[in-house]
């Protein structure tokens, strides 16, 4: 067996040219600043506007020059490094560009890994900036030493350390590149505390050339041919699509091309908002919290066309019995992700936008009535519903901000029940307006991202409001940042779920653990979160019923110079439906309709 | 293309829904593979290959580095196991690594693969010529003699080197070295334009 088509060839990897013309011209022309000067410089050259960072002794040249040449973009303090990661998370999703991180040495840096992390199990760009000890004593134990390179090596898409201050510039200019092209994902560029105190003329390069970095584009025309082939011999097509296509900005051909051969479209928690909705083709999400009728789709269907989606666990269940009927198109920037939990009957390797558009051409409008009766046959069957009564139920409160919204908003969730209810119930206009965490499932992540999200749509001039829905436990996780976000008056809208439990663990506990309720009653460590709004300068309101849950959302909507922090106390023994156990196969839900003992 | 010959458990439960014929299971047997990776010549680049084989627990049997004719250029010859999804698996991670320049699986091309060996042996005045009659035979040669102990150096496929390991059991080894496996595809070079083809 021949694995030619993974080989690179030589040929194609010295496309740019990043050789100034010659030292000697640059050296006249280029005046010789310190390396942190050079560093703020960088960013400056690079478009950086936004800059979440916290100082320390490794960086504090950085902060110095800082001050001294206030270069133009704007320094976020943030009040705990990982805050800052998730912010700059949530500047990216919310804009597409690549957020930017500077932390200290040591805790500095390892603050930051959980945010790291998040972004490379969600291909999320940024460039974390770590301060490092002086290179003659890395390794020596130093005072806030930390091998910041090491530790963060499988969970970042590229890390530099800078040893001289000649690379920084270089460094700079790939470290972006890398974050941004391909499969985006987090870099880490560490500086040691001599390389920035060292001086250099500062030139920063126009284009990259790395010889080993490379990312398709353009997917093989046989495949898309074939692709094709594929599609129009389907009955039983389904679109699933992922964060790559929001990533790779997608959705509109996607959107063109779905209504134009009527192919459903089921999307996963990162593709919410993808594709609109509210539109008849619209499956919403599958997946272990998806809905039945997508799933069920999922399950019955003779043609997948993977759009930017890695067939995860939480999307497949139990891989031998996912889709028993279905061949698989891939349409994917990463290679390693063609083939890797699901077998691609035709995967095209390339940019999902271009593909797609290569793609439109061959495909012809279909005649899918049939498989789209039946699918609204299983809608039918099994709607996503809850019991509407006196009682709070978060549901509720996500269809009350949905309909005050109509849609358009940026909604940021946290990580749990709430999360997945925000999936379900929010109905998604557009891509790029739900920015959560899926892959690492961090708890904490919502607030401070949303803190990027909103700076981000700010320096993009966009009116949308940013809304963060968060459960009790996750928000008071990195709660501290929102006195920045105040500082910055940013009118967040914080919904906070609280039902005094950490709600998706309570519900394992309950279904499969025989209702051992262990450690995750929260009713006697949370805080008051009115209080701890209004201790953070922010403006805090409560609601314990569906008439005043209504009311403290218009009042919200009223408050535009500071965040506004809403606590709905809702049940606590509400559980998310339907769901697919753990490694069960996924036509195995758990539904309302089944365990009707699951209402209370 | 190698995607349309392996067969995952899964496409395979998807066949037997088609009601199609399924074939043996050839495509879950281990194989041994020898893959050779091209990367730039820095400890970071050499980590990030053999770190992203413990973090996505992949099997490395051997491992041998060195630099190339261009000094900033490492090759990095790998043997690993693995049925043929985890080998593709294998070589799109290492590709998509930024350090990796070129990586090839040489398995099922023409190529011509050697290891070093080091080998101690303890000797006496009964043993002595038996022991040269093998090295002999594997044409190695005697790099150290002391009055107990001789050092052979020898080079070959790997299963030589399994064989003359095998046959020097017998008598007291002291200590074996071994370079881990070079590979390189066999090739015509033409006579004119220059570098690996």
């Amino acid at each position: 067996m021949r694995y030619d088509t993974h080989t690179k060839t030589k040929a194609t990897q010295y496309a740019g040219d990043s050789l100034p013309a010659s030292d000697t011209t640059v050296k006249a022309n280029q005046q010789v600043m310190s390396g942190a000067e050079i560093f703020l410089r960088s960013l400056e050259a690079e478009g950086v506007k936004v800059v979440f960072g916290h100082p320390g002794g490794a960086v504090i040249k950085i902060y110095d020059e800082m001050a001294r040449i206030k270069p133009n973009f704007t320094h976020v303090l943030v009040r705990h490094e990982q805050g800052g990661t998730h912010a700059a998370e949530g500047y990216a999703k919310a804009t597409g560009k690549v957020g930017t991180v500077l932390v200290t040495s040591g805790p500095g840096a390892t603050n930051t890994v959980t945010g790291i992390a998040d972004a490379y199990m969600d291909s999320v760009p940024i460039v974390v900036f770590t301060g490092q000890v002086p290179t003659h004593l890395i390794g020596n134990d130093a005072f806030q030493e930390c091998d910041t390179i090491g530790v963060t090596r499988s969970i970042t898409k590229h890390s530099f350390l800078v040893r001289d201050v000649n690379d920084l510039a270089r460094t700079v200019k790939e470290a972006y590149h890398i974050a941004r092209t391909g499969r985006p994902g987090p870099v880490v560029v560490d500086l040691p505390k001599d390389v920035l105190l060292a001086e250099a003329a500062f030139h920063y390069p126009e284009h990259v050339s790395m010889r080993g970095y490379s990312f398709p584009v353009e997917g093989r025309q046989d495949k898309i041919e074939r692709a094709a082939r594929m599609i129009a011999r389907s009955r039983r097509p389904l679109f699933y699509v992922g964060g790559g296509a929001v990533n790779g900005g997608a959705s509109e051909i996607l959107t063109e091309m779905a209504r134009h051969a009527h192919i459903p479209v089921t999307t996963t928690l990162h593709g919410l908002g993808a594709f609109p909705e509210d539109d008849p083709l619209a499956l919403r999400m599958l997946g272990m919290h998806g809905t039945w009728w997508a799933n069920q789709a999922v399950q019955n269907c003779d043609l997948i066309i993977a759009v930017g989606a890695r067939f995860d666990d939480r999307v497949t269940g139990k891989l031998d019995s996912w889709a028993p009927y279905a061949k698989v198109i891939h349409i994917e920037i990463d290679q390693s992700c063609i083939s890797k939990n699901v077998f691609a009957d035709c995967a095209i390797l390339g940019d999902v936008k271009t593909v797609l558009e290569q793609l439109r051409p061959y495909v012809d409008e279909k005649d899918t009535s049939e498989w789209l009766a039946e699918i609204e046959e299983w809608r039918q069957e099994c709607p996503l519903k809850y019991k509407k009564d006196d009682t709070l139920r978060a549901q509720y409160v996500i269809e009350s901000l949905r309909d005050k919204t109509e849609g358009h908003a940026c909604v940021l969730t946290d990580v749990g029940q709430h999360q997945m209810w925000t999936a379900q119930y929010f109905r998604f206009l557009h891509p790029r307006t739900h920015i959560t965490s899926g892959g690492l499932g961090t708890m904490g992540f919502g607030m401070p991202a949303a803190m990027g999200a909103a700076f981000g749509l700010r320096e993009m001039g966009s009116e949308m409001p940013v809304v963060c829905i968060s459960g009790d436990g996750g928000f008071v996780m990195n709660a501290q940042e929102m006195s920045v976000a105040a500082a910055h008056k940013l009118p967040l809208k914080l919904a906070v779920i609280n039902n005094r439990f950490l709600g998706m663990v309570r519900q394992w506990q309950e279904l499969f653990h025989e209702e051992r309720y262990s450690h995750t009653d929260l009713s006697d460590t949370n805080p008051d979160f009115v209080k701890l709004a209004e201790a953070n300068h922010c403006v805090g309101l409560r609601a314990t019923t569906p008439e005043e849950a209504r009311a403290i959302i218009e009042e919200a909507w009223t408050i535009n110079d500071r965040p506004v922090l809403m606590e709905f106390q809702v049940a606590k023994e509400e559980m998310v439906f339907p769901m697919v156990p753990a490694g069960a196969a996924t036509g195995e839900m758990i539904t309302e309709r089944l365990t009707p003992d699951s209402f209370v | 293309m190698p995607d349309t010959l392996i067969l995952t458990p899964q496409q395979i439960i998807r066949k037997k829904a088609a009601g199609e014929p399924v074939e043996p299971n050839e495509e879950e047997l281990i194989h041994q593979h020898t893959i050779t990776v091209l990367v730039e010549n820095t400890i970071g680049a050499l980590i990030r290959v053999v770190n992203m084989f413990s973090a996505r627990g992949f099997n490395i049997e051997s491992i041998a580095v060195g630099e190339t004719e261009d000094p900033s250029v490492s090759r990095m010859n790998i043997i690993t196991t693995g049925n043929d999804r985890i080998i593709a698996q294998i070589l799109r991670q290492l590709t998509r690594l930024i350090d990796t320049i070129e990586v090839e699986d040489l398995t099922n091309e023409d190529f011509v693969e050697r290891e070093l060996c080091l080998l101690k042996v303890r000797y006496n005045a009964q043993t002595r010529a038996e022991i040269m009659d093998v090295n002999t035979i594997f044409r190695g040669q005697v790099v150290d003699i002391t009055p107990y102990a001789m050092t052979f150096e020898l080079t070959g496929p790997s299963s030589k080197i399994d064989a003359f390991i095998n046959m020097m059991r017998p008598h007291e080894i002291v200590e074996v070295a071994r370079s881990g496996h070079v590979a390189m595809k066999r090739n015509h070079v033409t006579a004119t334009a220059g570098g690996r083809g």
